[in-house]
């Protein structure tokens, strides 16, 4: 029977969401176990929302002032320590996920599956390939620990609302390195929701000019209570932030909604809002390859076009 | 200091993949293969810092058959210093590459390994950190913005927060992002000057390393499609039909 140890992701005190995505990956695998592995220099309150999602056996914490910051580096080798036991390693395939879990993997000789998008067995996995132009059924061998990152876009987060999981310290005897030390994150301040969770999004692209005209973007957005993405074109030309990249090596995201609002939609962008609900497409060019995928198309400027979507939902 | 660099050929960005009908694969036959763009990232990035003077030598490191010669030419046209080609006629997988990437890093040791941060073939995305995992160093993954000085890489990271920076003493692995830099064109002059340039030839089997390929690939499919939706003819139109399926 297989065994998962689910890695929590967190940030300023707070579980990230991404952690439930995992959990609900993990259950597919069938376990007779998921336990949720905390890292932390201050682990109770994140513990504790661990310990509300749905489907956990049990919250294990490795509270260590070296855990601060998410180095991978100094979080790998508590992992795979902590892995001891476990049939599965599971992480997000977030930036978090995707900078620790190979280094997990390769402490433990082992291979990591990438993405997973579907579980079709406790040892087999759906996952992207060529930016989700293919996707492969891999077998990963059931005589190793299966190390592995979860797309989140692909699993709907675990509930919440589980009572009386219990919460463990875990003592690992590592020895951690200091030759990898944080500076600083600079984050972008936002009241907006979050990118990766929200079930509507609005985007903008090339088309919207500069980082000036972007407020157009924002404004529409926050009309509707949606989260800001923006194409990769958006970011180089420095319209917008990183952060708020969507695409084949930005964020992959399925909100209920999609607005993809001057975006021409590069094979890399849609890669990132295939498992979008409903795609709507506002575009100059009618032949712009946005069209191609999207359900809802409105050929115009978008200038004019945004404006006039406001003085509808006000009218 | 020496630079490494992981220089891979994929199918080129611009070919729309198409998968085997028999599900075996996707086909490869007569598509233009060419330099990941990752990689080509990481080899300016190297560059660069040769030309400020903190590399002295950029070294880049292909894995796969006979005919990867002509891609790590270009390589070498680009600017790097010499090419090392780990011959195999199988594709390897990341745990198998970071193992050979370790061999080499032995050989030739390196102050900086700069590694694209995921091939778009099969975008792993692991090989760097799997490198730094085994080899016992730092590792910088995802990076925007490179600094060397004083023994010691200053990277900023994309990552999903925002911009973290962080220090790795040196050695190091760092794998690159998209906005670390512009990779410059090739010159027709240093295509000529290229083929000067030495390239050693290893057999993957010579170098004795364990095979790390543990995963198994037994179906390829074309992801489900997008129906073409419908145009509306104005924002009237789209807020109605959007209220209509209670999405706005």
């Amino acid at each position: 029977m297989s065994k998962i140890l689910v890695i929590a992701e967190h940030l300023g005190g707070k579980l990230n969401p991404s952690t439930a995505r995992a959990v609900s990956a993990a259950a597919a695998a069938k376990p007779e176990a998921i336990d949720v592995l905390v890292l932390a220099d201050n682990a109770d309150a994140i513990a504790a929302e661990a310990a509300k999602i749905e489907g956990v056996s049990r919250v294990l914490t490795v509270t260590r002032a070296e855990n601060a910051h998410a180095l991978a580096a100094v979080l790998a080798p508590q992992v795979a320590k902590a892995a001891a036991g476990y049939s599965h390693v599971f992480a997000p395939s977030t930036t978090f996920g995707k900078d620790l879990a190979p280094r997990v993997a390769a402490l433990l000789g082992v291979a990591q599956v990438s993405d997973v998008m579907a579980v079709e067995g406790s040892h087999t996995f759906k996952r992207p390939i060529y930016a989700g132009n293919a996707i492969v059924t891999v077998e990963a061998d059931p005589a190793q620990t299966v190390v592995a990152t979860i797309r989140t876009a692909s699993w709907p987060a675990a509930a919440i609302g589980a009572n009386g999981t219990p919460v463990e310290a875990l003592n690992l005897d590592v020895a951690l390195p200091s030759y990898t030390r944080f500076v600083e994150l600079k984050q972008g301040k936002s009241d907006r929701p979050d990118l990766q969770g929200a079930s509507k999004v609005v985007s903008g692209g090339r088309g919207v000019g500069s980082k000036e005209n972007f407020e157009i973007i924002y404004k529409f957005a926050d009309r509707i209570g949606a989260a800001v993405g923006a194409s990769r074109a958006a970011v180089d030309a420095g319209y917008v932030p990183n952060e708020m990249q969507v695409g084949q090596t930005g964020k992959i995201i399925a909100p209920e909604l999609y607005m993809a609002i001057g975006i021409s939609g590069a094979i890399q962008h849609l890669t990132g809002i295939k498992d979008a609900g409903t795609i709507v497409a506002i575009n100059k060019d009618a032949e712009a390859p946005i069209f191609e995928i999207a359900d809802l198309g409105l050929v115009g400027d978008l200038f004019k076009i945004v404006p006039e979507l406001e003085a509808a939902l006000a009218g | 200091m020496k630079i490494l660099v992981g220089y891979k050929r994929v199918v080129d960005y611009n070919v729309r993949i198409q998968v085997k009908p028999d599900g075996t694969g996707v086909v490869t036959e007569g598509v233009k293969l060419s330099a990941n763009p990752f990689d080509d990232i990481a080899l300016e990035e190297a560059l660069r810092l040769r030309e400020k003077g903190v590399a002295e030598e950029v070294v880049i490191v292909g894995i796969g058959p006979a005919d990867l010669t002509a891609h790590l030419r270009n390589g070498l046209a680009m600017g790097a210093n010499r090419a090392i080609h780990v011959t195999t006629a199988e594709a390897v997988q990341p745990l198998t590459a970071a193992r050979v990437f370790l061999k080499l890093v032995e050989k030739e040791q390196p102050g900086l390994v700069i590694l694209g941060k995921q091939a778009i073939d099969d975008d792993a995305n692991q090989t760097g950190q799997m490198l730094a995992a085994l080899w016992d160093r730092p590792q910088a993954t995802f990076a925007s913005k490179v600094e060397i000085a004083d023994g010691k890489a200053t990277v900023t990271r994309e990552v999903d927060a925002g911009l973290e920076t962080i220090e790795a003493d040196l050695p190091a692995v760092i794998t690159t992002d998209l906005r670390l830099n512009e990779p410059r064109f090739i010159k027709l002059p240093d295509i000529m000057k290229a083929k000067s340039k030495p390239i050693d030839v290893i057999e993957l089997g010579s170098l004795g390393v364990e095979g790390g390929d543990h995963l198994k690939t037994t179906h390829y499919a074309a992801p489900p499609k997008r129906s073409k939706g419908v145009m509306v003819k104005d924002a009237a139109e789209l807020v109605a039909t959007l209220k209509q399926k209670g999405l706005l």
